[in-house]
């Protein structure tokens, strides 16, 4: 019972959302179905979020190494979580200004506005910065041209990352027009249009198969390891 | 003392002492400036209430005021006012450019319309600390970068969490199931759901408790079948939506002619282009071809389907190495936004937009 029936909610589930794209009359039952789905899925992030409330606490009654950090997380995530639920600061949309949270949490000034501008923006963004310093240092130590697949990356990438800039520009800017297709600029552009869209479109080609096939795995009930316990 | 802390204690102190002669020099660094906006909403009359009213005149009231800038407060409340029985008001600030502070201030001194705002520039110099805080991680592991990474943490899920309620959970689970509700406090223009709608936020609902059931010591077995739904919804929608726009649609933007003829204005064709128009279609159409090859594996590579399986190999260390350096030109993107933030808007060394007449 806890293997069968989970089984078939998900075969009634993908085939109901499979027959809504083919059979108009099952259209509906599609746009239910996502409903729910999307229900299901933001219900996720109470889970989530129970999850890592529960995580830290524990962290904290323990006194782990780096309690005082699962402080700062649980601080910051019931706040924020207050100031989003509760719309602090937000004033009622001046199109129904008798609803009193009927206006967006985006407002500018709020204190939700607040947090993204001066706390989400500026950590994640950096975040993401950093790894242009450890992306680089990685390329560093690993890219050695070895081999013709070697060069063919290390040469393809010198030419995107140079095409891009003004560096690139000035390199290759003083050839002429007959042969203007070779400056690092228009290669750049060539390189991007031909080879990288072939090799992306084949990629997504097999990818698209792959996901039909453990699709078709999981909805005919061939494929179970996602219940946990092996593919029996 | 540790050598390591010796060593940020030192950094610290030459940081600060370059940011306290930074304030002293020129205009100074780091301030915010908001300009004030008076609402004034008619509120509909009790037979209209629920419609909406769209009557929201908004206008610039040049009158002394208290000019600072209201981040907390409920909704309704705070700087919200009921200025008479049928209409309320309330101020909005908006982010002004130092420059026209500073212009506002020659034109009369004593204007209160435009004024520094201290919780934005709190917020400022907080997002100056978070992002020194995450580049500091590049000397060494330290506290302040494990400060900014938790509250990352922390910021984030309760973020996304408050984007799923109130963008998913409000209007689509509380309006079905509890649309007074929803009417009255958040969105007066919800239709009234359907039967059908109601059953089936109803059995979302029960997904949605049995999902949270995984959270209890015991029975986390029941989980498994709001996971099931997802699982199955998920195979459902990903199997047509990859089919329809990967595999079908790649698939048909590959048959291109071989052969192309580019026309210029006057309707001759230039042979120039076309010859590289067709070689690049020559050239895409056998990577795509080469490359399926590689990715085919029920025929051994050997032969023909060994020849063209390398070509594909070259093809696919193109589009990585090409994938390579756009992905680093994207990070050091946002690095240079980064480092605009704190130089421009933070140290007001540079001045790009000419917000302060530098």
């Amino acid at each position: 019972m806890k293997r069968i029936i989970p089984m078939w909610i998900a075969i009634i589930g993908g085939f109901a959302m499979m027959l809504s794209s083919f059979v108009p009359l099952a259209e509906s039952a599609g746009e239910m179905f996502a409903d729910v789905f999307n229900v299901v899925a933001a219900i996720a992030f109470v889970l989530g979020a129970g999850s890592l409330a529960k995580q830290h606490l524990e962290k904290l009654s323990r006194r782990d190494a780096g309690w005082g950090y699962s402080i700062i997380t649980l601080g910051s995530f019931l706040i924020t979580l207050f100031i989003g639920l509760l719309k602090i600061g937000i004033h009622p949309n001046p199109s129904f200004p008798q609803a009193a949270y009927s206006g967006s949490n985006d407002a500018e000034g709020s204190a939700w506005s607040w947090i993204y501008e001066y706390m989400i923006t500026p950590l994640t963004s950096t975040m993401f910065a950093l790894l242009a310093f450890f992306v680089a240092s990685a390329a560093f130590r690993a890219f050695r041209a070895k081999n013709t697949e070697a060069i063919l990356l290390l040469v393809t990438a010198f030419i995107v990352l140079l095409g891009r800039t003004f560096a690139g520009v000035v390199l290759t800017g003083w050839f002429p027009d007959w042969a203007s297709g070779l400056r690092l600029e228009n290669l750049s552009i060539y390189v991007m249009q031909v080879f990288n869209t072939a090799g992306n479109r084949a990629i997504m080609i097999g990818i698209a198969l792959g996901v039909a096939a453990t699709g078709l795995r999981i909805l005919f009930g061939i494929d179970r390891s996602w219940l946990g316990g092996g593919d029996a | 003392m540790t050598r390591q802390a010796k060593t940020w204690l030192i950094i610290g102190a030459v940081f600060v002492a370059l940011i306290v002669v930074r304030g002293m020099i020129g205009q100074g660094l780091g301030r915010v400036y908001v300009k004030r906006t008076d609402v004034t909403v008619t509120l509909p009359d009790a037979a209209a209430a629920g419609a909406p009213s769209a009557s929201a005149n908004e206008s610039i009231n040049v009158s002394p005021s208290a000019a600072s800038t209201q981040v907390t407060g409920a909704p309704s409340s705070g700087t919200t006012s009921a200025t008479s029985a049928s209409t309320i008001s309330w101020q909005e600030w908006k982010q002004v450019p130092p420059l026209e502070f500073i212009a506002a201030q020659k034109a009369n001194p004593a204007q209160t319309e435009i004024a520094l705002s201290w919780p934005r520039t709190i917020g400022l110099w907080l997002a100056a600390f978070f992002t020194l805080a995450i580049f500091s991680f590049l000397y060494a592991d330290n506290p302040f970068y494990k400060i900014a990474e938790s509250l990352v943490v922390g910021v984030s899920a309760a973020y996304w969490g408050v984007i799923g309620f109130w963008d998913t959970l409000v209007p689509k689970m509380f309006g079905a199931l509890t649309p007074g509700l929803v009417k009255s406090l958040v969105q007066p223009s919800l239709v009234a759901p359907e039967r059908l709608q109601q059953i089936s936020m109803v059995f979302a609902l029960i997904l949605g408790v049995m999902m949270l059931w995984r959270l209890l010591p015991r029975g986390g077995w029941i989980s498994a079948w709001p996971l099931a739904f997802i699982v199955g919804v998920t195979a459902g929608l990903k199997i047509v939506s990859h089919v329809e726009s990967d595999l079908m649609a790649q698939a048909a933007a590959t048959m291109k002619p071989l052969v192309v003829s580019v026309t210029d204005a006057s309707g001759a064709t230039n042979m120039w282009d076309s010859w590289w128009a067709s070689v690049a279609n020559v050239l895409l159409v056998t990577g795509v071809i080469c490359c399926l090859t590689y990715f085919f594996f029920s025929v051994e590579h050997k032969g023909v389907v060994g020849g063209a399986a390398r070509v594909g190999i070259w093809y696919l260390m193109i589009t990585f190495g090409a994938s390579f350096g756009f992905t680093v030109m994207g990070r050091i993107a946002l690095l240079a936004a980064r480092v605009e933030f704190l130089f421009d808007d933070w140290l007001w060394l540079i001045d790009p937009n000419h917000f302060r007449g530098l």
